[in-house]
This record gives C-alpha cells, sequence and structure tokens, in this order.
C-alpha cells in the first residue's frame, strides 16, 4: 500500500516540475511581489512569543456574565414594572428569574476557582480598585436583596397583607434593582480593567454592550414566558437596535488591536453573536413582530447571540494575549 | 526599611541557568515542560507559574559593540534572566479579591499560598504577563522575591547563585544608581543601545527588578511602556453608569404607556 501512493519518480517528472516552478516564477514576477520587509525596530519581539497571561477562566465565566445580566435587568424590569403598577405575574416572573440567576451565578463562580472550597476568601476584604473583589460583594448583597423581594412578594400576594411587607418590598425591589444594575455591568468594567489590550481598549464599549445584552435578555425571557406586552416588545426593539448599532460600530472601526474582533475562532462567534442579538432579532421584530411565532423566534436569537457574545469576548482576551505586537504597538503610539 | 531590588545585567549574563535551578530547588517549584522550543538555547520560553526565573537567549543580526561575531553579517548572542518586577504600583495586588497578594516590608509583591483561591484575576491583570495559575494546583504563583530568605537576612537564591554577579540584590535606590553607571561604562566602551529597563514614567510607578539591556525592551518581551489597570477603572465605570442611566429610562418609557 505504502510503495503504491508513492508518486513515479523519473527524470521526466524532475523536468515538469522544473517547468512548474519556472511558470510560477512568472507569476510571481507578474504580481510584482516583493518579500516582507525585515521587521522594524518596533515590530520585534521575543521569538513572537506571548508578553501577556491569557485568562485562564473556562467555560463558567462567560456563562456566569450571561446570567449575571439576566439577573441584574430582570430585578431592574421588576421594579419598574411594579412602580407602574404593572400585571403583578410579569413581576413575580421577573423577580424569580432575578432570584434564580442569583442562586446560579455564585456556583458557577465558585465552580471556576482553583481552590472551590476557599470561595467565602473573596468577601475577606471589601477593595473599590479591584472589579473582582466588587463584584463578589455586588452578587452577595443582589442575592439578599432579591430573596428579600420575592419572599415579601409572595407574602403579599397570598394575602399576607402588612404594611411592612409592603414597604420591605420596596426595599428589596429598589436595591435589587440598582445592584443589579452593577451587577450586569461590572463584569464589562472587570475585563475592561485589565492589561489585555483588546479589553481594555474597549472598556467604554463594554459595558453599553452588557447592559444592553442584559436588558434584552431579560425582556426576551419575559416573552418567552408569554407576556407579549407592549412593553417587552419595546425593550425588544430597544436592546436589538442598540446591539445593531454596536454592532455596525465594530465593523466599522478597524484598529490592529481588535483583529480578535474580527477574525479567528473569536471572531467569527463575535459576528454570529452580534447578528444575531441585532440585525437578526431586529428585523424579526420589524416583518413579524405582530405575530406571536415572531417574536418567540426574535427573542431566541438575542439570548442565543448574546450568550454566544460573552464566550466570544473572553476568547478574544485570549487571543488579544497572545499577540506581543499589538500591544507594542499600543505603547509606543502613547 | 529599604526597598529590596534586583540588577539584572544583560552585559554580565552567559545563560547559565543557576538562576533557575537555583530558584526551582530553593522554591521547590516543580517542572515546567521538558519540551524543546527551537528558540536559542531557552526552552523555558517565559515566566510562568512554574518559572520563577528565565534566562533570555536573544539572536540578533546586529553587532555587539564593537565586537567581531566571526561570521559575514554582524550577529550577537544575548541573555538575561528575567523575574518578576515587583512593580511600585503592582497590578495583581490591586486585583487580587482575597487580599492574598500583599505589598511586603522590604518593598515586593508577595501572594500568600494560604489565601489565594485561584480566581485567576491576577492573572489578566499583569502588564508583564508574570504571575500564572499553576493548572494542577489552581493556585496562582510568582517569585517571591525570596521572601524567606530575606527574613533569615540572606539574599534571594538567584542572585546567590549567579556566578557572574548578573543578578545583583541590594537597595532599590543603590541599584539604580548603579545600574545608570553601569549603562554610562557601558555606552562609554562602545555599546551605544545599552540602556536601563526600568518604566518609571508609566502608571507602574517604576520596578523594583531593573534590568540593563541593549536595544530595544521589546526584543526581551518587555513592554516598553506598561500601565497598570486598575487605570482604566474609572472611563470603565463612568460608561457602565451613563449606560445603566440610559438602560433604566428605557424600561421606564417602555412600561409608562
Amino acid at each position: 500500500m505504502k510503495t503504491a501512493a508513492k508518486p513515479k519518480m523519473t527524470e521526466e517528472r524532475l523536468e515538469e516540475i522544473r517547468k512548474a516552478a519556472s511558470e510560477t516564477t512568472k507569476e510571481v514576477l507578474a504580481a510584482q511581489y516583493s518579500p516582507r520587509k525585515p521587521p522594524a525596530q518596533s515590530e520585534q519581539s521575543y521569538y513572537g512569543l506571548a508578553v501577556l497571561k491569557a485568562p485562564a477562566w473556562t467555560w463558567e465565566v462567560p456563562l456566569y456574565f450571561f446570567l449575571g445580566g439576566i439577573a441584574g435587568l430582570s430585578a431592574c424590569v421588576a421594579f419598574v414594572a411594579q412602580f407602574f403598577r404593572s400585571d403583578p405575574a410579569l413581576i413575580r416572573v421577573s423577580l424569580w428569574g432575578a432570584l434564580l440567576g442569583a442562586a446560579m451565578c455564585p456556583v458557577l463562580l465558585i465552580a471556576d476557582l482553583g481552590r472551590p472550597t476557599r470561595f467565602l476568601n473573596m468577601l475577606r476584604v471589601f477593595k473599590l480598585r479591584s472589579a473582582m473583589s466588587l463584584g463578589a460583594w455586588i452578587l452577595a448583597v443582589f442575592s439578599g436583596c432579591a430573596f428579600l423581594a420575592v419572599v415579601c412578594f409572595e407574602l403579599l400576594s397570598r394575602g399576607f397583607t402588612n404594611p411592612l411587607w409592603t414597604s420591605l418590598l420596596w426595599l428589596g425591589e429598589s436595591s435589587a434593582a440598582a445592584v443589579g444594575m452593577l451587577l450586569a455591568s461590572y463584569t464589562a468594567v472587570l475585563i475592561g480593567a485589565t492589561a489585555i489590550p483588546v479589553w481594555s481598549e474597549n472598556r467604554k464599549l463594554l459595558p453599553v454592550h452588557f447592559l444592553t445584552s442584559g436588558l434584552g435578555c431579560s425582556a426576551a425571557i419575559l416573552e418567552l414566558a408569554g407576556f407579549l406586552i407592549p412593553a417587552t416588545q419595546v425593550l425588544g426593539f430597544a436592546a436589538s437596535g442598540i446591539e445593531t448599532l454596536i454592532e455596525t460600530f465594530l465593523e466599522v472601526r478597524k484598529r490592529p488591536v481588535d483583529a480578535p474582533l474580527h477574525h479567528g475562532k473569536s471572531g467569527t462567534t463575535l459576528r454570529i453573536a452580534g447578528l444575531l442579538e441585532g440585525p437578526a432579532a431586529l428585523l424579526l421584530r420589524v416583518f413579524w413582530g405582530s405575530v406571536p411565532a415572531g417574536r418567540y423566534a426574535a427573542a431566541v436569537c438575542f439570548l442565543i447571540g448574546a450568550l454566544l457574545s460573552r464566550y466570544a469576548w473572553i476568547w478574544a482576551g485570549r487571543a488579544s494575549a497572545r499577540d506581543p505586537h499589538v500591544l507594542f504597538h499600543l505603547q509606543r503610539r502613547t | 526599611m529599604p526597598i529590596s531590588a534586583f540588577l539584572t545585567d544583560a552585559s554580565l549574563c552567559i545563560g547559565c541557568k543557576a538562576c533557575e535551578v537555583a530558584c526551582k530547588e530553593w522554591n521547590e517549584i516543580p517542572d515546567d515542560g521538558f519540551s524543546w522550543s527551537g528558540n536559542s538555547y531557552d526552552n523555558t520560553r517565559a515566566l510562568g507559574a512554574s518559572t520563577w526565573r528565565h534566562v533570555l537567549f536573544l539572536e540578533q543580526k546586529q553587532p555587539m559593540g564593537s565586537q567581531l561575531a566571526g561570521i559575514d553579517e554582524p550577529f550577537r548572542w544575548q541573555f538575561l534572566s528575567d523575574v518578576c518586577k515587583h512593580c511600585a504600583n503592582a497590578g495583581c495586588l490591586e486585583a487580587c479579591p482575597t487580599g492574598s497578594i500583599v505589598r511586603t516590608e522590604v518593598g515586593s509583591v508577595f501572594v500568600q499560598p494560604d489565601i489565594c483561591n485561584g480566581c485567576g484575576y491576577c492573572v489578566v491583570s499583569c502588564p508583564f504577563g508574570v504571575i500564572e495559575k499553576r493548572p494542577d494546583d489552581g493556585r496562582a504563583f510568582k517569585c517571591t522575591f525570596c521572601y524567606d530568605r530575606q527574613k533569615a537576612g540572606l539574599i534571594p537564591a538567584c542572585a546567590k547563585a549567579c556566578p557572574t554577579e548578573s543578578i545583583q540584590f541590594g537597595d532599590l535606590e543603590v541599584l539604580r544608581q548603579r545600574g545608570k553607571k553601569r549603562v554610562e561604562v557601558l555606552q562609554e566602551r562602545g555599546y551605544s543601545d545599552a540602556r536601563i529597563y526600568n518604566p518609571q514614567e508609566t502608571t507602574v510607578g517604576g520596578i523594583h527588578a531593573l534590568s540593563v539591556i541593549f536595544g530595544e525592551p521589546e526584543a526581551y518581551n518587555l513592554p516598553p511602556a506598561p500601565e497598570v489597570p486598575t487605570v482604566y477603572l474609572k472611563s470603565a465605570w463612568t460608561s457602565a453608569f451613563i449606560s445603566a442611566a440610559i438602560i433604566l429610562a428605557i424600561v421606564c418609557a417602555a412600561f409608562s404607556f
């Protein structure tokens, strides 16, 4: 078998190779190809090896970013809906969404730790200048507020009317909404304030994206739960509209540092995610927004896009850490 | 208490890797793999969780001062032992959510292994790519500046083992002056691109592991202008608060109909 696969080597074959090579040379000359110039002083690196260390976070962290966004914005939606005396069933779903999200988040975060049994060390200190420390506290406080809100809501809806429960419900809901906003956005600050170029150079864009994405997801979940009311439609339109703008902005602005957002595994994933969250969800709403199927489809599109986008951003960080030249270029520019 | 520092001199390093060996043995660091890189004599590649001293081997098509390379084109073979910079403004220390990473009385940055829970935030916060999570252990590790030895009045293992005094240990101010003088001497002798690597004008605010190098720092994978990532916090939070206000307005508008 091995001898059969081997091409027959003859003098004619050598002539053939020689001819093919000379033809290629002519093509190259016709294309006026010139070899790459030797690298300039600023383009050098140590054998092209990475200067920075890539993020060690595994699959749990992007999923946490996704769920934290949903939980936080669900709490916000619940509070506003309560404020405008909206459908109690919608408020209930949103509050439970916030609480379930808050319950799953710590599990994911603890699973990602190198030493999961030491998770309580996160609450050993409170550091404003560490987004990770602040985030641990935000999550802890959010869980408490969401729990308080859900308990008071369920008590009140079961006929236990008491002014104390009502005021505690308002306290729980308003603080869960406020801390929920922090929960949905601190993750963007967390990766924005790192040494990884593609993250830090997009530190202003990331919070916009994470919050919008969280809002669209919490509205999508309400739609999928059957609340096909104008309010969720407006939220869906707003979220996919802003996401379309973000996607367009990323496509138009071509910076070397953003290469991982356009190329490779992270780039492809981010493009698909952007299309799903932005134009796809928006167009579905524009053309089929009047029928339930269209709204369900838009909601599912947005949710998948939002989840993929979180993974894409983490992968982009890994790709960015591997590129020493972009880092040097950024530091020499300033 | 004076601030401890390293001055690592590329003009004196012979690439013997005694520092790597001494560091590994003293600190009982596990192996960092037994693979060939093909990058000159460097098979450790970079600093990491299990590589706290790393000897770089640079092959450059440039003359080394007035030396003759013995071949037609200019060539120089350079060595430098790299180490954690123990930054004055350390990204890892600022990022650590458990308070595991602390500043010691000798000015070094120390990871307390009994506190670290392996969250990995320091890894992406180091502008030099030094600290790393050790996969089988789960915690983050880096150079301790031989804090245990310093406490006992000894100098760090790498500096002790260095046969050419390329790695010098001492007070930061003294070594800064010594480095400056060394660069002057080297330049006088015709090594015109000799310089000291100490990014003091950046937000890192200077480092406690200085190096005397030849040419641009990029060739050694040393960032020319490292920034401590906490400087990005203000703009990121500002954007977050503005976005949150807009999102809240949108939600209010949606439900007020």
